[in-house]
């Protein structure tokens, strides 16, 4: 997505005055200049003047921008789709994964993502049910990470 | 350096288990390199669930070895493709591709191989003599000259950066302002926490890594995946071939690209990307035949290729001295080091000979074993990058996935790896560099802390930053790479005018 630099400068500066607005809460060092509020006062100070100069060198340009330009891949289908599966994936990851368990919702990700991607039926089956199978091995069997088994756990103890 | 610490540097180094971790993080970063669209950073930050769970040595190593392997084998794509392997083999792209369409590609992909393993030994050779120097020198070193370093390093990675410098200041800045969040900062107060535990201890940076470098490339790799590959040259003959009457031929070339790529890369913030380009630049401006350049001639890709490899050694003299990163790679390793109990700084140096001189020993082993298995990646480079990316790119996401969890075993890190992904995938469509990013929220901490300790020191008064000979001298210079691009851009707009 393209965002014209006046828009990003603009929305730098607001980030830059809402951080100066939170710090003001900070309380100060007792005997010290310098509190905890000073070194984000600081980067806020410098998101100011940095998207000020973004806005002010774009208002400068002769060359008229549109505020928001969707790149070639946003405008066809297929690609579109697949960063959307790919986002959409990993919210649902997040929310899913202790319900479902890791090796369900693993599976059935990349059994998505690969189909959508254009890798025919047989071979995106196997390959999603091995992949899970093998970082089961690496993470959870060899590694020791805890990767929730959600529904699975009735089956498996 | 003792031969005592040599001896215990190989034996930790040359045990089965290290030599067999070497090895497979290998043929790992052969294979990242090779195909586009996955990068040595990337390598690195997918590497670093997995060291998690290593002894020291091998940690290190597998980093080690995987990215040297892989900046090389970005090169073999570019030859065979026309597309850079890593964004380290960019700059010479076009030219190697040019050489294959000619009729040269075991030319090209050897002067590749030869001369990526010549850059690499040298920087290796300059990191092994000059980082325990250096930290001889940095014991004497207080908050004021570690301050000066740290905006030395900050400042440089803004300005080396390709691009509009502003945008460079704002990624910096944005990367400044996670550093800040949580706890650990000189009040202990905890900042922009919002009442939320997760954000208490600060944000776990290697989920936030594996985000801005893993994930934020899938979803370039995902958004341009329909053109099918197609390589301008399947079989390759004997790659060695000739290589030995190109080193008499540019000898110059070697030396030059080799030491600029190990001082890039010791610069904070820049690294093999950056020294390729700028090797590229000065091979052609000191060339015999300047005109030739671009039209399939190995000079600059024998200057660039040393450079981008020797730059690789090169991040890590202040990565392991002053815990500065020098790149993007050795942003990620300062974190694990610090897992591993080998904090950066000049102490460890004495504390933790050893195993700082097994690194050294890694990165030669490394660099020698690129010989066989560099030439082994070339011989199956068309079944290397066959490799079918509708199916390797789901897997890849799914091991970003685990890794973000295994880091602290919490879902946050997951959270952290899709926020940050994709902040840094719309901060690189717009134009905004990312590396200044990574490198504040590596040193944001360190910057705090040393001015409000040198400001308490000094009681208030700024010029004390200025009086110790060193943190003059690192300030003076600090001052003028800021002053000098504001001065030049100034000159040009009066210019202009006139």
């Amino acid at each position: 997505m393209k965002i014209n630099d006046a828009l990003s400068g603009a929305a730098l500066v607001a980030l830059g005055a809402a951080l100066l607005w939170h710090i003001q809460g900070f309380p100060p060092m007792p005997g010290q200049k310098f509190g905890p509020a000073w070194f984000p006062g600081l980067v806020a100070g410098g998101l100011i003047a940095c998207g000020a100069l973004l806005v002010d060198a774009q208002l400068r340009s002769a060359a008229p921008v549109p505020l928001l330009a969707l790149p070639a891949w946003m405008r066809r289908v297929r690609p579109a789709a697949s960063v959307a599966s790919v986002v959409a994936g990993l919210v649902f990851y997040v929310f899913a994964a202790d319900t479902l368990g890791f090796h369900i919702t693993a599976a059935a990700l990349l059994l998505l993502w690969s189909r959508l991607l254009g890798a025919p039926w047989q071979f995106a089956l196997p390959v999603a049910l091995a992949a899970t199978f093998v970082i089961h091995l690496a993470f959870y069997k060899l590694l020791k990470v805890p990767l929730p088994w959600g529904l699975l756990e009735r089956v498996v103890f | 350096m003792t031969l005592e610490v040599l001896q215990q540097a190989f034996a930790l180094v040359f045990d089965p288990y290290v030599l067999w971790v070497i090895l497979a993080s290998a043929a790992y970063g052969l294979f990242v390199g090779a195909i586009p669209g996955l990068t040595a950073t990337m390598a690195t930050a997918l590497l670093v669930p997995v060291t998690f769970f290593m002894p020291p040595v091998p940690a290190i190593a597998a980093i080690v070895t995987a990215t040297a392997m892989a900046i090389f084998a970005g090169d073999i794509p570019s030859c065979l493709l026309r597309m850079p392997g890593t964004p380290a083999s960019a700059a010479y792209t076009d030219e190697a591709y040019a050489m294959t369409r000619n009729g040269q590609g075991e030319v090209a992909l050897g002067a590749s191989l030869v001369f990526s393993v010549i850059g690499g030994l040298f920087g290796t050779a300059v990191l092994f003599v000059a980082a325990p120097a250096l930290a001889e020198i940095a014991l004497k070193f207080s908050s004021f000259e570690y301050f000066w370093l740290v905006i030395l390093g900050l400042s440089s990675a803004v300005f080396l950066a390709i691009g509009n410098p502003v945008k460079g200041v704002v990624s910096l800045l944005l990367g400044l302002l996670v550093a800040s969040v949580g706890l650990d900062n000189p009040a202990a107060f905890p900042r922009f926490t919002f009442g939320n535990a997760e954000l208490t201890g600060g944000l776990t940076l290697i989920p936030i890594m594996i985000g801005m470098f893993a994930f934020s490339e899938i979803l370039r790799n995902v958004a341009a995946m329909e053109r099918p590959w197609e390589m301008a040259q399947a079989n390759i003959g004997n790659v060695f071939h000739g290589m030995w009457a190109l080193t008499r031929r540019y000898p110059m070339s070697v030396l030059r690209g080799s030491a600029l790529g190990t001082a890039i890369g010791a610069l904070p913030g820049a690294g093999a990307d950056i020294a390729a380009w700028m090797s590229y630049a000065v091979s052609k401006k000191f060339s015999k035949e300047p005109e030739k350049f671009g039209t399939g001639h190995v000079e600059g890709i024998v200057e660039a290729g040393a450079a981008n490899n020797s730059a690789i050694a090169g991040a890590w003299i202040p990565a392991l001295v002053f815990g500065i990163p020098g790149d993007s790679i050795t942003a990620i390793v300062i974190g694990v080091l610090y897992i591993k109990g080998l904090n950066p700084g000049p102490t460890v140096f004495m504390e933790k000979a050893p195993e700082m001189c097994a690194i050294f020993v890694v990165f030669f082993l490394a660099n020698l074993l690129m010989i066989p298995l560099g030439f082994a990646a070339i011989k199956g480079a068309k079944q290397l990058l066959r490799a079918p990316r509708e199916l390797l790119m789901p897997v890849i996401l799914l091991f970003c996935i685990v890794g973000a969890f295994a880091i602290n075993n919490s879902l946050f890190g997951v959270l952290l790896l899709l926020v940050f992904g994709l902040i840094a995938f719309v901060m690189e469509e717009n134009g905004f560099p990312v590396a200044p990013a990574i490198l504040g929220m590596v040193l944001g901490g360190m910057l705090e802390e040393n001015f409000i300790s040198s400001m308490i020191k000094a009681d208030g008064r700024l010029l004390a930053f200025f009086e110790r000979p060193i943190a003059g001298a690192l300030g003076a210079l600090t001052m003028a790479i800021i002053a000098w691009p504001l001065a030049r851009a100034w000159l040009r707009r009066k210019r202009n005018r006139q």
